[in-house]
């Protein structure tokens, strides 16, 4: 057992931490630079800045593997009204439409950085024809058209994502604001005022160092919450969940501890999936079109279709609530007629007459990647159980739950959101803690209701469906706001009341 | 048992201080075995907790020796078949093998610029602080992805 007494303190006073590497953090980084340079330029206050990441940037957070698809992108035939109506649809009207339309304006403008800095997205041609990302043709802000595999999503060949967006936030950061492999677990309010932040302290994963930050202002967006619930994998296997296994839930638990409002901590998100491998299922249904059906072939969603009128309005919009479509699956399921299968036979079949030849032939590799460039894991088990697709269908399965904020899940901290928008400035009920703020947007956007103390992405509570672009548009949004925190709060110090020595005792 | 090195190809990667799969392992899975205490292989790296392990690939994509491979959990997955890829600076490339002996392989791009080529702030302007408080990105005017929409009839506002 190594010996983990009289760590080394190293502490350190920054104006901006952010703590995470993730989308939010990424986000953020860009973001947060350029705005501190204009700050130093115009006002002659030269903000110091740090990000804290308990992995490493280039593969850290929930994009870490890569993504087949960003599943938030506008574009521009459609309203981001369009895209709240969608959020608070699928997550059964417990959403703010305030935060999901400041999101759905600003996502697009960090999709078309992504394909600046180098992330391929799939185009389709003036025929109609589609094609990778990597054959040179207009991008998307000079009017490229996306290949949509739903009306929010556009495919990607996603393998290095995160690689990508993590590059460029290094670069706007240089790398000796980034301080990796350090796990932030603790929060400080401030001395004189316990309904301000005033620093953060973790631990090294690495030496027997524990590192104290003061800091003016601070973004927490350290992921969501995994393993909670017991994982359906079992012995060997237990760290094969769906969502990263290294999200740990800090950032709930930090917040709480700092006294920060949670909001829909309910809401677990259980997302239907391939059994054991957790392989995607949108690409399937949507660039796919394939079929979920029962044991007996039937499809499911139209036998039970009248169950969803129980559930008005979210059971009868064009694509009905998430829970809902699980719903109707673990009916059938208890009725004892599963196993629940993803058609792909008949899928890739259907497909294959549709399409010119040379994109059958691409079309077998799309099928392949959608699993290879985000849960490689499901192709382990299709290789394992001789599983070709276009030969053998594959079961589906809800997992266990998690606890989230950007995908379909909404759970998280309660945010200050845009004032443009018309959003509630004041209670409708009554009983309301007299510490919590009136309305929905009490000054910074993104601030939780500990002042200084913002978040991003999982962080987030009440605005699911954000996803990995969305995340990083939260993140810069939030960055924004900090920068303005800061200025406005040029005279305040953070103190402490604890002494290093009893914080890292603590820690 | 997810990941797990060939000690074989392993070659600690070189006695650097931390080998490439210690440095971008998102869960901090991966070890070197400097002395040869822990698996009885000196200057080999290791998964230290398998049973924690994503199966992200995220060290089998760095190995500068491909030395990681990825036997699937064996509550689940038969023995027999693997998933093996060979990344690149612009594409990576994957062997499939089957258990039954069937054989894919699939080339994807994985990045349109160099690594390390991106320029963050090169052609966009630099924010004014009168704008701070306003929607939009410093970017807007740039990147063309700002949607001003109409919120004016949101279900709940």
């Amino acid at each position: 057992m190594a010996d983990f007494s009289n760590p080394e303190v190293v502490q350190e006073e920054v104006d901006i931490l952010m703590i995470g590497g993730g989308m939010a953090c990424c986000g953020a980084a860009y973001e947060v630079m350029r705005w501190a340079e204009a700050a130093k330029a115009e006002t002659g206050v030269d903000l110091k800045i740090k990000l804290v990441d308990k992995a490493a940037m280039d593969r850290s957070g929930a994009v870490a593997q890569g993504l087949s698809a960003i599943n938030t992108y506008i574009g521009d035939a459609q309203d981001p009204a369009d895209y709240a109506r969608m959020v608070s649809n699928d997550l059964m009207g417990i959403t703010r439409d305030d935060l999901a339309y400041d999101c759905g304006r600003h996502v697009d403008d960090s999709v078309h950085m992504f394909e600046e800095w180098g992330l391929p997205i799939w185009k389709t041609d003036e025929n109609g024809e589609r094609h990778d990302g990597a054959q040179g043709m207009t991008p998307l802000k000079d009017g490229g058209k996306c290949v949509r595999s739903g009306k929010w999503q556009i495919m990607i060949n996603g393998e290095s994502y995160k690689w990508i967006v993590a590059e460029a936030a290094k670069k706007a950061l240089g790398l000796d604001r980034i301080q990796e492999r350090v796990f932030i677990v603790h929060l400080i309010n401030d001395k004189n005022d316990p309904s301000r932040i005033a620093g953060a302290a973790g631990f090294s994963v690495r030496e027997n160092k524990i590192y104290i930050y003061k800091a003016k202002a601070i973004l927490l967006a350290a992921g969501g919450c995994v393993n909670i619930f017991r994982p359906r994998s079992v012995g060997e296997g237990t760290g094969r969940a769906w969502y990263p296994v290294w999200n740990a839930g800090s950032t709930y638990s930090m917040a709480a501890e700092a006294g920060a409002e949670l909001t829909m901590m309910e809401n677990r998100f259980v997302p239907a999936r391939f059994k054991d491998g957790y392989g995607p299922v949108g690409a399937w249904f949507l660039l796919f079109k394939a079929q979920a059906t029962n044991a007996f072939g039937e499809a499911y969603m139209a036998k039970n279709k009248d169950m969803l009128n129980d559930y008005p309005p979210y059971g009868q919009a064009a694509v009905p609530a998430s829970c809902l479509r699980n719903h109707l699956m673990l009916h059938e399921m208890l009725e004892g007629r599963g196993p629940i299968w993803m058609d792909t036979v008949t899928a890739l079949a259907n497909m294959r007459e549709k399409l010119t030849p040379r994109e059958v032939k691409h079309l077998e590799a799309e099928a392949w990647e959608d699993f290879l460039d985000m849960s490689v894991g499901q192709c382990g088990i299709w290789v394992g159980e001789n599983i070709e697709p276009e030969k053998k269908k594959s079961e589906l399965m809800p997992t266990e739950p998690y606890l989230l904020g950007s995908h379909s899940g909404c759970c998280g901290i309660w945010v200050s959101g845009p004032t443009d928008v018309g959003a509630p400035t004041k209670e409708e009920y009554s009983g309301v803690p007299a510490h919590l703020p009136s309305g929905w947007s009490w000054g910074y956007r993104g601030m939780t209701t500990v002042k200084g103390l913002f978040t991003a992405g999982d962080g987030v509570g009440a605005s699911g469906h954000k996803f990995s672009s969305g995340s990083h548009a939260e993140g810069r949004i939030a960055a924004k706001s900090m920068v303005k925190y800061c200025l406005d709060n040029k005279g305040y110090k953070p103190e402490f009341d604890e002494t290093p020595e009893q914080i890292a005792e603590v820690i | 048992m997810p990941t797990y090195v060939r000690t074989d190809k392993c070659d600690g990667c070189k006695g650097q201080d931390k080998t490439a799969c210690m440095y971008i392992c998102p869960h901090d899975l991966m070890k070197l075995d400097k002395d040869g205490s822990e698996t009885g292989h000196a200057m080999k790296a290791f998964n230290q907790e398998p049973e924690q392990c994503w199966e992200c690939y995220s060290c089998v994509k760095i190995c500068p020796q491909q030395a990681i491979e990825v036997r699937h959990y064996a509550d689940i997955v038969p023995l027999g078949g693997s998933v093996q890829p060979l990344r690149g600076s612009d594409s990576i490339m994957w062997t499939i093998k089957f258990r039954n002996g069937t054989l894919k392989r699939f080339k994807f791009p994985i990045r349109t610029t160099p690594e390390g080529s991106i320029d963050p702030y090169a052609g966009k302007a630099m924010p004014k602080m009168a704008d701070i408080e306003k929607s939009g990105f410093f970017t807007n005017d740039y990147a063309k992805g700002y949607r001003a929409g109409n919120p004016a009839e949101l279900i709940r506002k």
